[in-house]
């Protein structure tokens, strides 16, 4: 491993952030360390086949069905499981329920961990130095850039995920869904909702 | 005693912007570092904890100059250096010295089933958990990893020497001190840890907010 060495090797790669990847890829792939089409399998799982509609499928149904939520609370890992929601990423899940006295919101300040099979890849801000640095100090304030002001009574529960622990933020349900089916409540259950930088959306709201 | 990413709590980074769901990468080439990394990792080489430390050790100007794709590539390329499947001279060059050395781990019909089997980090240990929920517990009054000087360790500063409470256990995981480094998985309890804001912060946002961390039992002593 490489300690403080003024000539990091990756400094030998083109400066231009595109062109470092294709050289790198380049290389692997000369050597046959990768395949190109494993490349292209990857992208399209986290394009087209993993993404934070998993995770809507899992609140809405926990939204409906009380004995769901029960054991989602319980053992996230093997409900998630049991629906398809398992893989990379997602090997030790947690459910945590929002209430009128606890609002939950999730960071990783040492890197950028996050539920993968739930909400597949992390948007952006996650992953931005802002999100990591300030969301464990000031989570009230960063909710103010996402729009979101929490009542006084609320007290905010902020979980810094450092170990492979992922957390998934189970929104209130909104006003106004009572009976509702369940793919009619996903449409309600956004991603920044299951991060906590967000709450679910009211049906007048959903498209 | 410190790494450029243990950056909770820092002042100064200015505005979170939000983002509309739906779009996943925002440029091709994000799309392949991701992809690379990913398809460079099946070869076994390295684990989570090793691949972690190795973007901890950029240069912090490097580190806080790249974005976050330019992180992972830069960590990759040091990474496959120092395990020597790639030359510092292939780096230079942008090609391959010779061709083919190795065949690919990961073909692409096998993508799915590799990225749903995943790498579960719980191990068995014959380390009994001392602690239970509700104790008092203080974290290590140092976030330094104390086998290897400058090494890996998921205790972040802004919560060294802090009492808190277990909330939650998690059962025996990995210790990433020992793995990032190639001394063993050394897996012992690991435990949800809740600190109230005023315990890790001179002036906390609300009387009642809390941070929650996970934290291995050797990071922790009773308090």
């Amino acid at each position: 491993m490489p300690h403080d060495d003024p000539d990091h090797p990756h400094s030998l790669l083109p400066p231009d952030p595109a062109l470092r990847v294709k050289a790198l890829e380049t290389i692997l792939t000369r050597k046959g360390l990768i395949d190109p089409a494993a490349l292209d399998a990857i992208i399209d799982t986290y394009e087209n086949k993993i993404g934070p509609r998993n995770g809507a499928h899992v609140v809405a149904r926990a939204w409906s069905d009380p004995a769901f939520k029960v054991r989602l609370l319980e053992d996230a890992t093997a409900v998630v499981s049991e629906l398809g929601y398992y893989g990379r990423q997602g090997e030790h899940m947690v459910a945590v329920e929002n209430t009128d006295v606890t609002h939950n919101m999730v960071v990783c300040t040492l890197c950028s961990c996050y539920p993968w099979p739930l909400l597949g890849i992390p948007p952006t801000w996650y992953k931005s130095d802002a999100y990591r640095a300030r969301t464990v100090r000031e989570a009230r304030a960063v909710l103010a850039d996402f729009g979101v002001n929490l009542p006084q009574e609320t007290a905010v529960r902020v979980w810094d995920s450092t170990a492979e622990v992922r957390y998934l933020v189970i929104p209130q349900r909104p006003a106004g869904s009572e009976g509702l089916e369940e793919a009619a409540l996903m449409n309600l259950v956004t991603r920044d909702s299951m991060i906590g930088t967000g709450l679910a959306l009211a049906p007048k709201d959903a498209s | 005693m410190s790494r450029p990413h243990d950056m909770g709590g820092r002042y100064g980074d200015g505005p979170v912007i939000p983002e509309a769901e739906g779009k996943v990468f925002h440029a091709d080439w994000h799309a392949r570092a991701l992809a690379v990394t990913l398809a460079a990792g099946a070869h076994g080489k390295w684990n989570i904890d090793v691949s972690r430390h190795a973007r901890e050790c950029l240069a912090p100007m490097d580190y806080a100059r790249f974005s976050y794709y330019e992180k992972w590539i830069a960590a990759l390329a040091d990474l496959l250096v120092a395990i020597d499947l790639v030359s510092a001279r292939e780096l230079s060059r942008g090609d391959a010295d010779a061709t083919p050395r190795a065949r690919a781990t990961l073909q692409a019909r096998d993508v799915s089933a590799v990225l749903a089997k995943g790498g579960p980090a719980d191990r068995p240990s014959d380390i009994a958990a001392t602690f239970k929920t509700g104790d008092a517990v203080r974290t290590r009054r140092i976030a330094a990893n104390t086998l290897v000087d400058g090494g890996h360790t998921r205790l972040p500063r802004y919560a060294a020497g802090a009492v808190g409470r277990v909330v939650r256990f998690h059962g025996t995981h990995v210790l990433p001190d020992r793995s990032a480094h190639g001394l063993g998985e050394g897996a012992e309890p690991l435990y949800g840890v809740a600190f109230a804001a005023s315990e890790l912060w001179a002036h906390p946002e609300h009387p009642r907010d809390e941070v929650v961390l996970d934290l291995w039992q050797s990071y922790l002593a009773p308090a």
